[in-house]
């Protein structure tokens, strides 16, 4: 990719596919479409999936999914750190080559481009992980307003496929390969398929990433070897990792298929984005185009602990400064809160929200059952009034006003290791 | 998927006995998947054959469902309050209400087994 090129938003009506599409088809998986891709929503309840299964997975055992619809965006040269500086929220100055940080892109607004995850990968390198709905929009939006620093800025979200490993059994599935090549059972024209991946899982904390190497071989050929970025990263407030190998199709079933043989005796499943919803959402993990978005701030969406205002001036940080004396004068006009049915019904995306005496004060930006807490969970923006623990409010429901309570959010927390 | 000959079908993917229990079918309850919440009229309302009466929720979506013909509710399925998974489980054995049907001529506007099997795999196929 050249500097010069300006990547076009995908166009509305093609669909876009990850290197595993054809596996989730053949899997059975419902697919849907999500922002432009064609992915899978669940996996059939015939080999033990569905959206509940899936989560429950994920919490107690594996999940494994298809994430390479996210993009990676590289900024690597002598002045990378000061343009992912100038363009992240939080302090990139304080990764360690190898560490990771939850962080945002912002617009001058202090509203939200994107959420990232910037990996700091050597010296003067960095990637920042998007998401797939706006990975056009991020690229265009990181090459345009780091110019000035000398740096490449490379999209390199066709490269790989990235594959989510999670739960709590996540380490100890990747530690079975480490070093070993596992067998798993072979399609009728191949005499075997193994798969290897080396790296040092069991060490690796969390937010930290490293580079390990797979090493695929199916009959006497020798499939993929090659380095593989491993972070101890994911989307479901759990444990766990991402990897990221290559985005030939043949190489990306290959690892699919061999870490889900592999993840058998510790319950692995593949999971899709319906899980992955879920999962986040007891999580209180964002969602952009929900719980940020271009015209949320970083002070209404609560994420005040990854903005980093003492660091050197970034996108957006002099109108946030505005918005925190504002808001320390008038307060806030709305912040994010989690809610949980107290009555029967489900609350969804959108629904409006009421007050106690019927005044309209809000919305809901994600709702769902949680499956493993059991209960019907939401993420609500309301004023700052009614967001005291406790507090009872009303969503509206089909027209019916459906009682609901202000509680301590993440819904979930994993448990801590003894 | 064989459906039942002992009823009738809609292409909202309700079915509905001669006698007149209610509930979704097979294919209605795969693709929506884990299902988690049945809203359904108190016995007594008026249901207007076409227009909607309650709603069946998956842990992803929500779903109208529609009275097949026009009639009384006389009992509700309680036990969906607290499984509503049975209709995963047995989507063609879990009733959701019972309804004392006004005009049963007009089940004869609606799908036989062979055809509502038709019109899934049709659908299926675009």
């Amino acid at each position: 990719m050249s500097a010069a090129e300006v990547i076009p938003p995908a166009a509305p009506n093609v669909v876009r596919k990850t290197a595993l599409n054809a596996v989730h088809r053949q899997m059975g998986a419902k697919m849907v479409d999500f922002n432009g891709w064609d992915m899978p929503v669940e996996y059939p309840a015939a080999i033990g999936c569905g959206i509940v299964n899936e989560h429950m997975a994920a919490r107690t055992g594996v999940g494994i999914f298809d994430v390479s619809h996210m993009g990676d965006i590289q900024l690597a040269g002598p002045q990378a750190l000061a343009a992912v500086q100038h363009i992240s929220m939080n302090d990139a100055s304080r990764l360690a080559i190898g560490q990771a940080q939850y962080s945002a892109l912002l617009y001058p607004q202090g509203t939200f481009v994107d959420d990232v995850i910037v990996h700091r990968l050597g010296e003067d390198e960095y990637l920042l992980v998007i998401n797939a709905g706006t990975r056009e929009k991020d690229f265009n939006w990181a090459r345009d307003n780091t110019r000035p620093f000398d740096c490449l800025v490379e999209n390199l979200s066709d490269d790989y496929t990235q594959i989510a490993i999670q739960g709590p059994k996540a380490v100890d599935l990747l530690e079975k390969l480490n070093g070993n090549f596992f067998d798993f059972p072979a399609e009728p024209d191949s005499p075997f398929q193994k798969l290897r991946i080396d790296a040092d899982f069991k060490a690796l904390k969390f937010y930290w990433v490293t580079y390990g190497r797979t090493m695929a071989l199916r009959g006497h050929d020798r499939l993929y070897d090659s380095k593989t970025l491993v972070a101890r990263t994911g989307y479901t407030a759990e444990d766990g990792f991402e990897i990221y190998v290559s985005s030939d199709e043949a190489v990306s079933a290959h690892v699919w298929y061999g870490l889900l043989a592999a993840g058998k005796e510790f319950g692995a499943v593949p999971c899709g984005l319906g899980a992955r919803n879920t999962l986040r959402l007891e999580g209180k993990l964002p969602l952009y185009g929900h719980e940020i978005s271009d015209t949320i701030n970083v002070w209404e969406a609560g994420l005040d602990r990854f903005c980093k205002m003492e660091k050197p001036d970034f996108i957006g940080r002099a109108a946030l400064e505005k918005a925190l004396e504002r808001a320390r004068a008038e307060g806030l006009k709305r912040t994010l809160v989690g809610l949980e049915m107290v009555d029967r019904g489900i609350a969804r995306d959108g629904y409006k929200v009421f007050d106690d005496a019927g005044c309209e004060i809000g919305y809901v930006t994600s709702g769902s059952p949680a499956p493993f807490l059991k209960k019907n969970i939401a993420l609500a923006y309301v004023p700052p009034d009614n967001a005291a623990l406790g507090t009872i409010v009303k969503v509206e429901i089909r027209g019916q006003g459906v009682k609901a309570q202000v509680v301590p959010t993440p819904f979930y927390k994993r448990p801590k290791k003894a | 998927m064989s459906y039942p000959t002992d009823r009738k079908y809609t292409k909202e993917h309700e079915w509905i006995t001669p006698d007149g229990a209610i509930g979704i079918t097979n294919h209605a309850q795969d693709s929506l998947g884990d299902i988690v919440f049945v809203d359904l009229p108190k016995v007594g309302t008026e249901l207007t054959a076409g227009k909607p009466f309650g709603t069946v929720e998956s842990v992803k979506a929500v779903s109208d469902l529609f009275a097949p013909v026009s009639g009384t509710v006389t009992a509700t399925n309680e036990e969906l309050a607290t499984s509503p998974e049975k209709v995963n489980k047995d989507a063609h054995g879990a009733w959701m209400l019972k309804i004392k049907i006004k005009d049963p001529s007009e089940l004869n506007a609606l799908l036989s087994a062979a055809d509502y099997d038709k019109f899934v795999s049709e659908e299926a196929g675009h």
